[in-house]
């Protein structure tokens, strides 16, 4: 049985039909083809799968995709204005705070959910705050420099 | 130079943060199926019997096969495995059936429907046990299988390669030896973990050509595997591998293919994708070989070893078609980076039931380095001999000789050393803030060689445009190392024109040119070369052309900026753009046509070793050495090790890219922290008790050390611009580093990895109980 959803997705407003059990996550990559989010474990371990639920990050694997009802729901392909880059997004490549990319999108989620709640974290706030996020290829470093960028910026 | 030793933004950049980028579990084809696989239960038996009867009836589902389909054999090195297990199972979780359905929910619950009966046959899980003589045979027809002529398989044992290196006297130096040391490691089974998990696509038109998609880092190492499997020529196979989220080896080879191309073969035309679990992820791609390791050292009152006896056992698997060639790589660095005079080294792969071993970033060196790296602190400890100073007394330098007797001409290891100290005191005490913790500082080497076949190739075609832009076509893969944006800078470079200007096309075998394997360390190096061989092709198709055009001698003409200038007359220069299609000459006629570079590269004069005593002058391209000084906390009361602090520098030859490099030494550090702290791949009896990020810890960014990331540069002759590999090698010195740390700063011995906080409070009651 399919029961009927609406949320903003992307900022833009949706009317969906879904099935009870479907995750948030095969919502978004099956019936919206928003690949962005990945699922690296679907256990909730890995945060490829990070969006933004109303502003704080979420793993999608972990969220129905009935429970975004109502929701406002942003995923990295939401983030950028065309061809415009969302500053996080700018300083990852200039940082070179990525490698394969696999967490690329669910790493970005996280900290801008930070920095949405805390816009001067210390780098020790950001470490825990992508501490969910992993990333087996960076060693983290270049990350964490990355968003450090984006708040000394903000300043 | 311009765009070579500058820190260009990688060129993939955009497209991965973006989320734009598709992964092969991002495509999605109309009418498409999905597949799941039945696996074992058991860790060796025979297949008695399988029934699909109840699992055919199943509404949605569509094909089903079992090894029976395609029963051949296939393998990189050793032709020992099947896709779906023909007869019999040898690991827990093998493959032995797939179903392809109309949704990923039918696959599954297709799968439980199918029954099998097996019957158990006795195990082996310790390698050392699958050595003996009485221990159950898990290939009991080795003797028949197929395998390269450098390998030693021993047939009627579970000894699928002895390599082995006789040289010197070791029994004769041992008995001049001051001392003589005996010591044993282990490392246990640890998995890659890249955060994609493998996928795969396969589609069969009516045409009986078979397209491929899949998360492979050599996408003609797997055409050529699918060839020999399915008896399907090359040309009617295409690979494809769009997007790469990490391999670390285990996307090295063929892994999932084989299993859904089968499905592909008997869906009348509709696309089959396979995408594993974290849990398959865990269990059924590679894992690194298990290694139990031994030691038996004579040196000199003065610190100088004169013989090593060493023995490597691999713990392969159920399979070795990949994991032979570990235990080849070990035997060319039987004894680390160090110029031992006698040496005796027996290493040997040896099958088990547990599951599939194959490469790991490191490919066997960081596995026998962390016995190698501890055996020399325990033997300094014991003399009283500066950990240090042994190392420098022992190293490998220039002049000297490696394991196989070959001669050393480039050598950067002490320097490498010198520029650790620089940052790095290991004398210096520093006590911990905490009552209960002790700091504590350790140093390890580190040396690797591309571990490839002698004769591996490597190609590239480049392709200007009207506009003076360029397509730059190669199969190397861009699996997150960021050869995409070296090779496009290496094609800036000798072309003069900047990396915007150049698009990088990879990974189609129907398009994109030869490229043998992206493993080993190799691809800077050997796509390298062929990059800068095809734009040397496209650069003297040019002075041809820009000679006719200006009437000036090529040798007096240079590529500057996206003109081919004179260098006397610098206002004589015509635009690389007006010559790519071809010159037109003065009467309106044209010659020569489009601006298409060639370029090809093998790895010169690497020949094999003799098999009789391993030796060999040159058995490998190069070796690539560094150095690596951890400092770390150690909580006496929890037994938990904090690293803080690491220094790594490397020989790298040249650094093409400040950034990018520096990312793979701090991902290779990490990397190897995990494997030093946490990361083991438990069994019991044969079944894998961690499978999944819950069970199995692998660092976050709480766990990241400060790092500081340095390098030398003497020159790879044969290198491109000078370099040579470093992906792999940076992650050799740190689980040694760590332990020597440890060891050194508690007085305890830990000879295993991981080093957890059990091992840890146990060495620490044992040395109290003395």
């Amino acid at each position: 049985m399919k029961y009927k959803i609406n949320f903003i997705l992307n900022n833009e407003n949706v009317e969906h039909e879904v099935e009870a059990n479907r995750t948030l996550l095969k919502v978004l990559r099956e019936d919206f083809d928003l690949t962005g989010a990945k699922e690296g474990c679907g256990l909730g371990e890995c945060g490829a799968c990070t969006i933004l639920v109303d502003g704080r990050p979420v793993n999608a694997c972990m969220m129905l995709g009935i429970e975004a009802d109502g929701k406002e729901i942003l995923t990295i392909e939401g983030l950028s204005n065309g061809t415009k880059l969302d500053e996080l997004q700018l300083s990852f490549v200039n940082n070179g705070a990525l490698q394969c990319g696999y967490c690329t999108p669910g790493m970005i989620m996280s900290a801008k959910g930070l920095l949405k709640e805390n816009a001067t974290p210390t780098e020790d706030e950001v470490k825990e705050a992508i501490s969910g996020n992993l990333c087996r290829c960076t060693g983290y470093k270049k990350i964490v420099e990355a968003i450090m960028e984006v708040v000394e910026n903000n300043k | 130079m311009k765009y070579v030793g500058t820190s260009v933004n990688r060129v993939d950049g955009i497209k991965k943060v973006t989320g734009d980028l598709k992964y092969v579990d991002d495509l999605k084809f109309p009418r498409m199926l999905y597949a799941a696989v039945k696996r074992s239960t058991r860790p060796h038996a025979k297949i008695i019997h399988i029934d699909i009867s109840k699992a055919e009836k199943l509404p949605g589902v569509k094909v089903i096969t079992t090894g029976k389909d395609f029963p051949k054999r296939v393998g990189l090195y050793l032709e020992d495995k099947n896709f779906l297990a023909v007869d019999k199972v040898r690991y827990m979780g093998e493959a032995v059936a797939a179903v392809a359905a109309e949704t990923e929910e039918i696959a599954h619950e297709a799968v439980k429907l199918i029954e099998i009966e097996y019957e158990d046959l006795p195990i082996v899980t310790n390698a050392l046990d699958a050595m003996k003589e009485d221990a159950p045979l898990i290939h009991p027809d080795l003797g028949t299988y197929k395998y390269a002529s450098v390998f030693a398989p021993k047939p009627d044992t579970n000894i699928s390669n002895h390599y082995k290196v006789r040289k010197g006297d070791v029994e004769e130096a041992f008995k001049k030896a001051d001392y003589i040391f005996e010591n044993d490691f282990y490392v246990p089974h640890i998995q890659h973990c890249p955060i994609e998990n493998h996928s795969a696509i396969a589609s069969v038109d009516r045409e009986g050509s078979l397209t491929v998609w899949a998360s492979c880092q050599s996408p003609y190492a797997v055409r050529l595997a699918l060839s020999v499997a399915f008896d399907i020529p090359l040309n009617k196979i295409r690979v494809l591998s769009p997007a790469v989220g990490g391999g670390f080896g285990s996307k090295a080879g063929t892994t999932l293919e084989g299993i859904v191309i089968p499905l592909a073969m008997k869906s009348k035309g509709r696309p089959v994708k396979l995408t594993f679990s974290r849990k398959d992820e865990f269990i059924n791609s590679f894992v690194r070989q298990g290694m139990h390791s031994k030691f038996k050292t004579g040196v000199m009152k003065n610190g100088k070893i004169i013989a090593i006896k060493d023995q490597y056992v691999w713990d392969g698997g159920a399979y070795t078609e990949y994991g032979v060639n570990i235990t080849k790589a070990a035997g060319f660095a039987a004894v680390g980076p160090y110029d031992i005079e006698n040496i005796w080294c027996d290493s040997y792969c040896v099958y088990t039931n547990h599951p599939v071993g194959g490469p790991y970033r490191g490919f066997g060196m960081s596995e026998i380095q962390f016995g190698i790296e501890r055996n020399m602190n325990i033997i300094a400890n014991e003399l009283g001999i500066d950990p240090i100073e042994i190392r420098r007394i022992n190293a490998q330098k220039v002049g000297g000789r490696t394991a196989t007797n070959a001669p050393i001409d480039t050598c950067g290891l002490l320097d490498c050393l010198d520029q650790v100290l620089e940052d790095f005191d290991p004398n210096e005490k520093v006590e911990s803030l905490s009552p209960n913790k002790v700091r504590a500082k350790g140093i390890a080497f580190g040396m690797k060689a591309p571990s490839m076949p002698n004769n591996v190739a490597s190609s590239a075609i480049v392709r200007l445009n009207e506009d003076g832009t360029a397509y730059l076509l190669v199969s190397a893969q861009d699996i997150g190392q960021g050869s995409d944006t070296a090779l496009t800078q290496f094609a800036a470079e000798v072309l003069s024109i900047p990396p915007e200007k150049i698009t990088i096309k990879t990974g189609d075998t129907d398009h994109t040119p030869y490229e043998w394997q992206t493993v080993a360390s190799r691809i800077t190096y050997c796509a390298g070369n062929s990059v800068i061989n095809a734009c040397e092709d496209a650069k003297a198709q040019l002075l041809e052309l820009a000679s006719l055009k200006l009437g000036i001698y090529k040798r007096d003409l240079k590529l500057e900026d996206g003109y081919v200038v004179s260098t006397i007359y610098p206002d004589k220069k015509v635009a690389i753009a007006d010559l790519s299609l071809g010159l037109t000459m003065p009467d309106g006629s044209g010659i020569h046509g489009p601006i298409i570079g060639r370029g090809v590269f093998i790895p010169p004069n690497v020949k094999d070793h003799d098999h009789e005593t391993g030796l060999g002058d040159k058995p490998v391209a190069y070796w690539t050495y560094g150095c690596q000084g951890v400092d770390i906390e150690v909580d006496t009361q929890t037994g938990n090790i904090k690293v803080l602090n690491v220094v790594s520098s490397f020989d790298v030859g040249k650094v093409v890219n400040p950034t990018l490099v520096e990312g793979q030494i701090e991902g290779a550090i990490v990397q190897g922290i995990g494997s030093a702290l946490w990361e083991e791949l438990k069994f019991k009896d044969g079944k894998p008790l961690n499978p999944s990020f819950v069970d199995y810890k692998i660092p976050t960014a709480n766990d990241m050390p400060e790092m500081i990331i340095k390098f030398i540069e003497n020159e790879e002759k044969t290198g491109p611009f000078g370099a040579r590999g470093v992906s792999e090698p940076a992650m050799i010195p740190s689980a040694p580093a760590i332990a020597n740390a440890l060891c050194d700063a508690l007085g305890i011995t830990i000879n295993s990895l991981p080093l957890t906080p059990e091992k840890v409070l146990n060495a620490m009651k044992e040395k109290n109980n003395k």
